[in-house]
């Protein structure tokens, strides 16, 4: 049989950013899949000799457009942990509030383009919708829809009050009916089923030794995920790994529904906290010492798990800021899952990993 | 009659084709937005499509760096004239945040010629359509001075 190779991206209507795949094919099956990155690869780790330690919140928040605030959050908290602080307990339940409400918008952004990569434009269309609900919030409390900019070191620089939490309260429930309502769709369409039950299936051991993280792992069985390290107030909060053991593209799927869910929950617990609280506290400490010394720090972004390494040598300019980002973990996972299928589903297994160049590349 | 067809055609109903140049994805999910129901541009007649060779519009967001610009530069010389390039976001524009990045080349008018800008960071859905509101009435313009 001759092998073929087909170029897949780096501009590719499914995918909205550019990676580029060279897909060996042998009639209409993979054979094997050959990743390019650097398309969009900006060096911006490097800046931070350029810019001091609080103007790089700007540029970290600017690693991934989708998940801007964990970034940032990851970020502060390591500068507190090298500068000996602890943020407030309100501004740490506020933390939790902005980083759910972002899981939540990414995983029904990411939802759609699922569906859309298998042809579902409706269900596109739908999810986007209860999404911009998700938007507004994120808009009306901290004054930008994508990009919200709360972190700064030592604390958050917005506060909710009553009137607000009450409205992020209702704005909730509409948004958990809409997601329901589409749950029969997502999880049980046989439509849906044939494009993603036993497609991309990643083996639990796989999972492991390749390194996956996030859904890709959790999808494969692993209960594990980094909000367990009771960063921020998640120390407070119930909250239990979402799990699937199937380890295909449905199961991925699922994992990201169940934990949408739970992203809204998680905000009701913080919600429930930050009224407890009353209005009003101290959000951020001061720093008086630049920051010294090495520290590494771990959040659970949509994606997965995201690390960032610090290094300070008692300026106001971090040494080194290294980044690692969960679809950077995802790749190897997904050469392996590729070979095999049918070449009609190579998009649906890519969305699979809920690709992020842009935290990749960096 | 057939010229005339075509222009109505090309200003009522632009094809749109939309490049990740390097983004931070801010730009791009919300250029996305403008497509979906809150938003809806297709409203206007405007549809996204995959393929340069049959696109009038060309959005880009982000910044460029030496190994996206030979794409970029393909993708801008596959479309038919007369074309329109709408670069989005403070990246696109000048390279925003990242402009001392060392690989980044700059915004998008170092590879190609732009039209329209959108400042933001991101841009705004409002503003994307508000941009090729305004970008089709130069479209219009130029079509109108060749025919």
């Amino acid at each position: 049989m001759a092998r073929t190779v087909i170029p897949f991206g780096p501009q590719h209507p499914v995918l909205p950013e550019p990676i580029h795949l060279s897909l060996v094919l042998e009639d209409e099956r993979v054979v094997e899949a050959l990743p390019t990155l650097g398309y969009v690869h900006r060096g911006l780790e490097l800046l931070a000799a350029k810019r001091d330690c609080t103007q790089m919140i700007q540029i970290v928040e600017r690693v991934c457009g989708i998940c801007s605030m964990l970034h940032a959050m990851c970020y502060c908290q390591g500068l507190e942990q090298m500068l000996g602080l602890e943020a407030p307990r309100r501004a740490r339940l506020l933390r939790v509030v902005w980083s759910e409400l972002h899981r939540l918008h990414s995983h029904l952004l990411w939802l759609g383009l699922f569906a859309d990569s298998m042809g579902f434009e409706a269900l596109f269309m739908q999810l986007w919708k209860i999404r911009e609900r998700v938007m507004d919030v994120n808009e009306a409390t901290t004054g930008n829809r994508v990009i919200v900019s709360v972190n700064v070191i030592g604390g958050v620089r917005a506060d909710l009050d009553q009137g607000q939490i009450n409205w992020i309260r209702e704005t909730l429930v509409d948004v958990e009916a809409g997601i329901k309502n589409l749950q029969a769709t997502i999880m049980h369409d046989p439509t849906v089923g044939r494009r993603t039950r036993g497609i991309g299936v990643l083996g639990r051991e796989a999972a492991y030794e390749l390194g996956a993280a996030g859904p890709t792992l959790r999808g494969s069985g692993w209960a594990q995920d980094m909000r367990q390290l009771k960063y921020a107030a998640f120390d407070e909060l119930d909250f239990e790994p979402v799990v699937e053991t199937a380890g295909d593209c449905w199961a991925r799927g699922s994992v990201r529904f169940r934990e949408s869910l739970q992203s809204m929950d998680l905000v009701r617990q913080a919600l429930g906290k930050l009224e407890g609280q009353g209005v009003g506290g101290e959000l951020t400490v001061k720093a008086k010492a630049k920051p010294e010394g090495e520290v590494l720090t771990r959040v659970e972004q949509p994606r997965g798990e995201c690390l960032y390494y610090l290094k300070g040598n008692g300026t106001l300019f971090l040494e080194r800021v290294r980044i690692r980002t969960p679809t950077f973990a995802n790749i190897p996972a997904l050469t392996a899952m590729l070979p095999g299928l049918d070449f009609a589903d190579v998009p649906v297994v890519v969305l699979s990993i809920d690709p992020c160049i842009s935290c990749t590349e960096r | 009659m057939l010229k005339r067809f075509l222009k109505t055609a090309q200003v009522r109903s632009p094809w749109l084709l939309h490049f990740d140049c390097g983004s931070c994805n801010g730009c791009d999910i919300e250029t996305l937005a403008c497509l979906t129901p809150v938003y809806d541009v297709e409203r206007f007649g405007i549809i996204n499509v995959g393929n340069p060779r049959h696109a009038d519009v060309l959005v880009v967001t982000g910044t460029v760096n030496p190994r996206n610009a030979v794409v970029l530069k393909n993708l801008y010389d596959q479309m038919p004239t007369p074309k329109l390039v709408i670069a989005i976001g403070a990246c696109g524009c000048s390279g925003g945040v990242f402009r001392e990045a060392p690989n980044v080349l700059g915004g998008i008018d170092t590879i190609i010629p732009v039209d329209v800008y959108v400042p933001g960071c991101p841009a705004k859905p409002e503003a994307i359509m508000d941009a090729v509101v305004t970008g089709l009435a130069k479209l219009k313009g130029i079509l109108e001075a060749s025919a």
